[in-house]
């Protein structure tokens, strides 16, 4: 069984359906620790230790965000600047994240046809979310495509909503529990795109 | 008699009150100043005072201030940390330049009185080297504390010098025996009977320093009268100068010493700024003395001779003590003002001059010529410095990139907290732990002895006194911190420190909001209401309880803090406008309602912006 860690984003949960519904539907399977970024420091003031020991002791780290700006609500960065330290995340001596699962969880306004080259976006998501897959790179990480639920501007219903939460939670099951394929994931644009070819029957 | 010496009083201070304005105006410094204003008054000027002799013997006890002074910023750790310039660099310059002088003298006079007028040359004037230092703000800089370390060594070497000169009587003596202590003559006892007596003067001061002056301090402070302290400080000096004399050491190494054993203690500053203007003063008249024992009668017979002698003398003190900057490996800009300060006699010169009359060593015929042109050596100094600047100020110009930065004292702090009660606990324990040392005043005696325990640096005194504001370092600091309770005591101390250290940055404490629009009348950088930030941090911890995310909470406390923060000139300036006749319950009351009523309209409007997209569920 894996360890799975969310690094959750949020910096304005009150207002949050969809973010919170990914959330809640996750929230209470073993193997999974949420762990709510902006409430644990809310003055910004990250304790670098507790969140490297929370990444030693877990498998698979997922970053779980709405998509601000083509990138992440500002206290990931702080997170990253801070906890990612030479010496420990990289660098000759860094090797606490070696050999771990990592993939982002966002939630972006525009649907996924405004993410081409030819759409109202130009960059598509693989590319605009590289930063992470570099960072994988850095750490020896093992990356995967983020899982992406789109268009949410466009008021998503909440059956919608629902199949997506439910996606989410089948997806967290078979990381943990081993029925992932992860090399096809790989190659995958999105985690949740084709979500059933990859996720092999218990 | 009584109008005859507030006449000779009034000469003194009214030539000083003169010429040293004058001589500060044109640059010269305040030593050079009162060395014109004594020629000027002096019975070769316009011939105003007598005596002169009586006055300088009076005054060299400024000598004696000074030093204790001194010793009150040497803590015995740095003086330890300096044992190898003051033995290395003072021994040596003070044996080098005996054995030259000497060395010149023998083609003149018989050995012993060569031995005794190189021993006399060899030391130089700490009375006008430290105050030009002091006046320079050189004192902490690297050649600064290498000037000290050798004037050190020469006030030392003074003792055995007094030892020495009657075995080198030649002249028979004018009378037999002398009396010079009123008290005991410790010189008729046996010889380790002497030694006994003298180990036991240098012990008490260390004992009565170390144990029983705190006692004795905190129970004169305790009585809150302020000229009792002055009177308890000024018997310190005066008795352990009494002590020292008694058996026959250098006043003014036994109140070194006694401020060097003092300089741990609480009450530093206290004492530091009671003494300082005695010490100034006593000075002052003792510089007058020396311009006005100037003998140009004598200067004028012989000239040439006195000229000779006098440049003699600074060539080859100012030789030596290049050859010893050398030896030390000084670097080229700090050896040079070394060697520029101490080229010159001293005011011990004087005294030893006397003392080997009197013993016989040498006549006063060949004395004479000796003192003019130490004196005339004395009031070349400050000259010299001034050339010394102008030089350094050129090639500075030239190569600033070969200067050496001066090294910076760690003992020199940038901040000072007055007042260390319930704020300024946690305040100074903060800022230490941010690695800023600040000097900390406060009133309460007995706090300051908890505190001292404790490990901080805590001095006791009343910071809205001057000089004691200036002697905690008010003109080179560059913030001062407040943590005073009483609003009163708070605007007292700004509009002081902003009279005289216009540079100092003010960051206060007000202990409500009322307090802190008294505070606005004066610009200072940053005023704190003390009760503001944990109201709101208590605030913050109730939202959380009933479950508001935290990071809204913090928000919320942040949005809550700056509109109160922009609205404090605006009320400041209501408040001015207000009916003063109004109760201060019902203003009280006004303003928390006008508060109100502005929290309630810009309220949480701005969180409601943050993060909205088209769609606010994201």
């Amino acid at each position: 069984m894996k360890k799975i860690l969310i690094n959750f984003a949020h910096p304005a949960k009150r207002r949050s359906k969809i973010n919170a519904a990914l959330r809640d539907a996750i929230a209470d399977l073993d193997g999974v620790t949420v762990n709510d970024l902006y409430s644990q420091y809310p003055d910004f003031h990250i304790d670098v230790q507790r969140e490297q020991c929370l990444c030693e002791n877990h498998d698979v780290i997922v970053f779980q965000h709405p998509f601000y700006w083509y990138s992440t609500p500002a206290i990931l960065k702080e997170w990253q600047d801070l906890v990612l330290e030479h010496g420990w995340a990289y660098g000759s001596a860094g090797k606490a994240l070696e050999g771990k699962l990592v993939f982002q969880a966002l939630t972006a306004g525009g649907d996924a046809s405004t993410y081409q080259p030819q759409g109202f976006n130009e960059f598509t998501i693989a590319e605009l979310t590289s930063p992470y897959r570099a960072t994988a790179k850095l750490c020896n990480m093992h990356w995967l495509p983020p899982f992406a639920v789109m268009g949410v501007h466009r008021e998503l219903a909440d059956e919608k909503v629902q199949a997506n939460a439910e996606d989410y939670r089948r997806l967290m099951m078979a990381i943990r529990d081993d029925r992932f394929d992860v090399s096809q994931a790989a190659q995958s644009p999105l985690l949740n795109h084709q979500l059933d070819n990859l996720i092999r029957r218990p | 008699m009584m109008e005859n010496f507030l006449l000779q009083l009034f000469i003194f201070l009214a030539a000083s009150a003169i010429a040293v304005p004058i001589a500060k105006r044109f640059g010269l410094g305040s030593v050079l100043g009162y060395l014109i204003a004594g020629i000027v008054i002096g019975p070769f000027g316009i011939s105003l005072i007598h005596d002169v002799e009586e006055v300088m013997h009076l005054t060299e006890f400024g000598v004696v201030m000074m030093l204790f002074l001194v010793g009150l910023e040497l803590k015995p750790s740095m003086l330890w940390q300096m044992r190898v310039p003051i033995l290395g660099m003072g021994g040596m310059q003070v044996f080098v330049s005996s054995l030259i002088i000497c060395g010149v003298t023998l083609c003149f006079l018989p050995w012993q009185q060569a031995v005794a007028i190189g021993l006399i040359l060899s030391l130089s004037s700490t009375a006008i080297v430290l105050q030009t230092l002091k006046e320079k703000g050189l004192m902490n800089t690297a050649p600064g504390r290498s000037v000290f370390s050798v004037l050190l060594f020469q006030d030392l070497a003074v003792i055995p010098m007094l030892a020495l000169l009657p075995l080198l009587a030649t002249v028979a003596l004018p009378n037999d025996g002398h009396h010079d202590s009123a008290l005991i003559d410790i010189s008729l006892l046996p010889g380790y009977q002497q030694f006994i007596a003298t180990i036991l003067a240098v012990g008490s001061i260390f004992l009565l320093g170390k144990f029983a002056s705190r006692p004795i301090f905190r129970a004169i402070a305790a009585t809150q009268v302020r000229e009792i302290f002055v009177a308890a400080a000024l018997a310190l000096v005066v008795g352990i100068s009494l002590l020292m004399t008694v058996v026959g050491l250098s006043p003014a190494l036994g109140t070194f010493l006694a401020g060097v054993v003092l300089a741990d203690s609480e009450y530093r500053h206290e004492l530091e700024s009671d003494i300082e203007p005695f010490k100034g003063l006593l000075l002052g008249v003792f510089f007058i003395s020396i311009g006005a024992s100037l003998n140009f009668a004598l200067i004028g017979e012989s000239a040439l001779l006195i000229a000779g002698m006098t440049a003699g003398l600074i060539i080859i003190k100012w030789l030596v003590l290049v050859v010893t900057g050398f030896s030390f490996k000084m670097a080229n800009s700090e050896r040079t003002l070394f060697a520029i300060a101490l080229a010159q006699g001293g005011e011990f010169a004087f005294v030893l001059f006397q003392f080997s009359k009197v013993n016989g060593v040498l006549p006063a015929a060949t004395i004479e010529p000796f003192i003019s042109s130490v004196a005339i050596s004395m009031f070349l100094t400050p000259l010299m410095f001034m050339a010394y600047e102008k030089f350094a100020k050129r090639s500075n110009n030239e190569s600033a990139q070969t200067r050496e930065s001066d090294a910076i004292d760690p003992s020199k702090h940038k901040v000072i907290l007055a007042g260390f009660g319930r704020l300024g606990t946690d305040l100074g324990r903060f800022l230490l732990s941010a690695g800023v040392k600040p000097v900390i005043v406060d009133h309460d005696a007995a706090n300051v002895d908890v505190l001292r325990k404790l490990g901080f640096k805590v001095y006791y005194g009343d910071i809205t006194r001057l000089d004691l504001l200036e002697a905690a370092g008010a003109a080179e600091a560059e913030v001062l911190v407040i943590t005073i309770g009483e609003i009163a005591k708070s605007r007292d101390l700004i509009e002081l420190a902003q009279k005289h250290f216009p540079h100092l940055k003010v960051v206060v404490n007000a202990h409500d909001r009322q307090a802190a629009f008294q505070l606005m009348d004066f610009p200072v950088s940053t005023i704190r209401r003390e009760t503001f930030g944990s109201a709101l941090s208590l605030g913050q911890d109730t939202l959380q309880v009933l479950g508001v995310d935290p990071y809204e909470a913090h928000r919320l406390v942040r949005i809550f803090k700056k509109n109160d923060e922009e609205m404090m000139p605006e009320l400041y300036q209501l408040q001015n406008e207000e009916d003063r006749y109004i109760a201060r319950y019902q203003e009280k009351h006004a303003d928390l309602e006008t508060l109100m009523k502005r929290d309630l309209e810009s309220g949480t409007s701005a969180l409601d912006l943050a993060w909205t997209a088209k769609n606010p569920e994201l």
